[in-house]
Parts: structure tokens; C-alpha cells; sequence
């Protein structure tokens, strides 16, 4: 219990299989300073969406099956027959109750420690990343309407979401997502919360060795994170890395910069509608776990606008969680579906059910183009035991399933 | 920096609804112990830190804490101060036992006394 069960200078790491100290996450130039305390927080909370997930959510399986599932049947003379019946009669078990509460509590918790950081270091990054500002890589427009699907409700319990600034020229939602990034993945995206971003040039490089993308769009890129390991890969494609929050692009590019990435544009707009762009503008087209936070007019228009912007030849690939297909069951559909309802994700459970296949065909893609595949992380640059980690936490482990598209 | 921006920004609530899967009372009670929960692990942590830099720094041998032996007067201070955390942790509990025997001795609400005293003479 006090962590002193070994003999003195017993070599307590070889035996460790749990998560890493936070402090192995990469320190860019524009990464906030952070306190001993702030730290250990992080460490914390890691480790508590690690425990649920591992030793909590079992039982939640348990009590399905023993009790939930049987009682259920009983009150309907039937099985349940979908994700929602099976999610409402868990609402009523204490075990599932108790974990989601836990669960929810842990993600406000996570808020609260990445934005104590990020608003008490708000002005210093602010200036920290004026200095960083480079003429020609941040292209913000104040007037971009911010959809309904971002202002609604705040994604992950995010006060404030992506667009909303604390100070002029804040970047502090970008830094609360960049410190906060360990805490829901556990360290599984690695030294620079990149694993997603890796692990789809590793696809590129091995599906399309001949690929050599002059203009690639990155949409819904956040603090840029997932963009800079395809920017780095591709040094003389000319990116673009698209956002509707300032304080994200801000700080994103401020980021690049510190990381010595100079060929990503960080821009302000809504991938609905890019008319600055020509007509077959793009050879490569991404989006890294992005899909889940739009809606379905807004989809359809990106996917839609996404056939227009792509030369031919070119390629358009989303990084998701997977489709609910009929052979997922659906207790699991049903614990995936938590976040759509329980942490602020609403396009979350309706993404995961539609044909996604069928929404290229309509945006004009060729049938025989559609690509489906799987992609993980590679996070042993830090975190060894990540090579081989089973533990699923229901829409969080950093393994994706890629569907696209080939114009 | 700015603790006044952090203090009022940190714990904002996010748009959308928050849903409640216990009793609301439970649950609020549960967010308050596991912020507890969490900065207790900070402290923890803390300690552990400060613990390992003395022993580097050579202030105290490897295995000095897990080895100390408080003496007589040592632990007495110790002792005291649990007993008196501990009053402090369960004060309510002293006073909710205490209430029992007030309540046969008539013990009232502050409201309840106010209507006495307000109450004027009889005509």
C-alpha cells in the first residue's frame, strides 16, 4: 500500500506493467509550465480511468450478465433488441451506475486539473505564442460561425469547448486538451500524443509506398498533434491543418513551430464550405477521430466537399472508433455508446450505426475506392507494455479503424 | 501567471445538462470524496518526492522513515493530534449525540425562538 513492499533497491520497474509517469510526455516550446502538484494530478487521474477501465468496468459485464440481462428479458418477454434497451436497463443497476458516475466525475476532474494549468498559465502562453506566430502559417477568421454541433454542448465536458477564449490571443483550450491528452489515453498516444497521426503514415507508407502528396488537408486538427507526424513524413507537401476554435490554431501553430515544423498552415474554418480552395486542391484529405463530433447535414456536406477538394488520385482517410456492426454485441454497443450520452459526444452513438460506405457513394466516390482497414498507436517510445495492452475502455483505446475513400 | 484566471475558469461547467446516475445527494457527495481521493495522491506524491530528495541529498539513510521509532513524547504528540483531527473530521457526529439528549431538554430552533421573542405581550 505505501509502495515500499520491496526490498530496498529491488528493481520495482521490471515488474511494472502499469501506466508510465506523466512526465515522460514530450515538453515543446509551448507546452505550460506545470507544478509538482499539477503533475501528480494528471498521474492520478490517469491512473483512475485506468482502474475503471480495467478492474471496474468487468463488473459492469458481470452484472449485465448476471442479473441485468436476465431481468431485463424477463420485463420484456424478449431479449433486448438494441444497444439503447440494453444501455437503459443497465441505467438501473448500481454497478453501472456507480461506474458511470465515476467515470463522468473522472473526466470533470480531468477538466478541472488541465484548465487550472491552462488558465493560470493563460497570458504567458498567450505571449509565448505571439512570439512563436509565424505571417503565412495562422489564418484566423474572428467572423467564422461557430457550428451548432461544437456550441451545443461542450465536447468531453470541455468547458468552453475549442473555440472559447479566456484572454486575447489565448491558446489555453489548446493547452488544456495537450496536458489533459495522457490523462484519457494513458500515455498509449505517445511522447508527443502523435500515436494517431503515426499510425496513419505507417499505413500510407505501407499501403501506398508510390504516394507523394503535394497538398494534404487535415480537418478538425485540434492543437495539430495527429497532423505534424504526417507534415514530418511528407516535408515538402505543403499542409493544412483546418480548425473552427482559435485558441486550438493558435496554439497548434505555436506548437509546430516550437517542434520545428514549418510546413503546416494553421487555418480558421468550417470544412462544410472551403471555397479558398480549388477544385481538386488536395491529394490527401484527413481526419483523426473527428467524424464522432460532427452531425449528419455537416457530414454529408464534408464528405461532399471532400470529393470536390481531392485531385484525381487522391485520398481521403478518417481515423475512427469502430462501425457497431450486427456481429459487435450489444452489451459492448451499449458501453460504447456511453460517451455519446454520458460525455458530451451526441453524434457519437448515430456515427457508429450508419453506412458510412453508402455517405462516399453519395458524395461521389467510386464504390471500388473505398478503402476499410485497421490502424493502432505505437507507443512503445514510452510506455513498453503498451505492444501488447488488452484492456479495452469502450471508445478510448488508441486502436482505430480506418475507412476512406480514393478519388 | 494568474491564479484569479485559474480559480475562475478551472472547474467551469460545460455546456449540456449533466446527468446524475445515483441519488443526486450521493453523487454530489462522491464528486466531493473523489476530489479528496485525488489530492490526497498529490500529496502522496508529493511526499515521496521530498522523501527521495533527502535521502539523495544524504539527510537520512535509505529506509530511515520506513524505520522510525517515535520516542514516548514523540508518539504522545502524534496521538494527540489524530485525536484531535479525528474530533474535528467527525464533529457532527458529536453534536448529532449530543442533540439527542438537548432535544429532551427542549432544545429549539433558532426560528422557533425568534417567534417567542417577537411575539408581543398579552393584550
Amino acid at each position: 500500500m505505501d509502495g515500499s513492499g520491496g526490498a530496498p533497491g529491488a528493481a520495482v520497474s521490471v515488474a511494472y506493467d502499469g501506466l508510465p509517469d506523466s512526465r515522460i510526455v514530450g515538453r515543446h516550446g509551448m507546452f505550460p509550465a506545470t507544478t509538482h502538484d499539477d503533475v501528480a494530478r494528471i498521474n492520478f487521474l490517469a491512473q483512475l480511468n485506468r482502474h475503471l477501465a480495467t478492474n471496474v468496468a468487468p463488473f459492469v459485464k458481470t452484472a449485465w450478465e448476471a442479473r441485468v440481462e436476465p431481468a431485463a428479458r424477463a420485463r420484456l418477454g424478449r431479449a433486448p433488441g438494441d444497444r439503447h434497451e440494453v444501455r437503459q436497463a443497465l441505467l438501473g443497476d448500481p454497478m453501472f451506475a456507480t461506474w458511470s458516475a465515476l467515470r463522468r466525475l473522472t473526466m470533470e476532474q480531468r477538466q478541472q486539473a488541465g484548465r487550472w494549468i491552462a488558465a493560470r498559465e493563460a497570458e504567458t502562453l498567450a505571449a509565448r505564442a505571439e512570439a512563436y506566430a509565424d505571417e503565412g502559417r495562422l489564418d484566423l477568421d474572428p467572423s467564422l460561425p461557430i457550428p451548432r454541433y461544437i456550441s451545443a454542448v461542450d465536447h468531453h465536458c470541455m468547458p468552453g469547448s475549442y473555440h472559447k477564449e479566456l484572454i486575447p490571443g489565448d491558446v489555453s483550450a489548446g493547452a488544456n486538451y495537450d496536458v489533459g491528452l495522457f490523462i484519457t489515453t494513458g500515455g498509449l498516444l505517445g511522447r508527443w500524443s502523435d500515436g494517431g497521426g503515426r499510425a496513419i503514415v505507417d499505413w500510407v507508407r505501407r499501403e501506398r509506398p508510390d504516394f507523394r502528396p503535394r497538398r494534404i488537408l487535415d480537418i478538425g486538427a485540434t492543437l495539430g498533434h495527429n497532423v505534424l507526424p504526417i507534415a514530418m513524413a511528407f516535408p515538402d507537401a505543403e499542409v493544412i491543418a483546418l480548425d473552427v476554435g482559435a485558441p486550438m490554431l493558435r496554439y497548434g501553430q505555436a506548437r509546430a513551430k516550437a517542434m520545428g515544423v514549418d510546413n503546416v498552415r494553421f487555418v480558421q474554418a468550417d470544412a462544410t464550405s472551403l471555397p479558398m480552395f480549388k477544385d481538386g486542391a488536395f491529394d490527401w484529405i484527413q481526419t483523426t477521430m473527428f467524424l464522432h463530433e460532427l452531425s449528419l447535414v455537416s457530414m454529408r456536406a464534408i464528405f461532399a466537399e471532400s470529393h470536390r477538394l481531392l485531385a484525381p488520385g487522391g485520398v481521403v482517410l478518417h481515423v475512427e472508433q469502430p462501425q457497431y456492426t450486427p456481429d459487435m454485441p450489444l452489451f459492448e454497443q451499449a458501453m460504447r455508446d456511453w460517451d455519446a450520452f454520458y460525455n458530451n459526444e451526441p453524434f457519437w452513438s448515430t456515427l457508429h450505426e450508419i453506412d458510412l460506405d453508402a455517405r462516399f457513394i453519395e458524395a461521389g466516390f467510386d464504390p471500388a475506392g473505398l478503402i476499410h482497414d485497421k490502424v493502432s498507436a505505437d507507443a512503445r517510445d514510452i510506455f513498453p507494455a503498451a505492444a501488447g495492452d488488452t484492456v479495452e475502455d469502450f471508445g478510448r483505446k488508441a486502436a482505430w479503424r480506418l475507412v476512406g475513400a480514393t478519388r | 501567471m494568474s491564479v484569479a484566471l485559474a480559480l475562475a475558469e478551472a472547474g467551469r461547467k460545460p455546456a449540456g445538462k449533466r446527468p446524475y446516475f445515483l441519488d443526486a445527494q450521493v453523487e454530489r457527495v462522491l464528486a466531493i470524496t473523489m476530489v479528496v481521493v485525488q489530492e490526497l495522491a498529490v500529496a502522496r506524491e508529493r511526499i515521496d518526492t521530498l522523501e527521495r530528495l533527502l535521502e539523495d541529498a544524504g539527510v537520512f539513510q535509505p529506509g530511515a522513515v520506513e524505520g522510525f521509532k517515535p520516542t514516548a513524547d514523540q508518539a504522545a504528540e502524534r496521538g494527540l493530534w489524530t485525536q484531535e483531527y479525528l474530533a474535528r473530521v467527525l464533529r457532527i457526529l458529536q453534536q448529532e449525540g449530543e442533540a439527542i439528549a438537548a432535544a429532551k431538554k427542549g432544545d429549539l430552533y433558532s426560528e422557533e425562538v425568534a417567534a417567542e421573542l417577537t411575539a408581543d405581550a398579552p393584550a
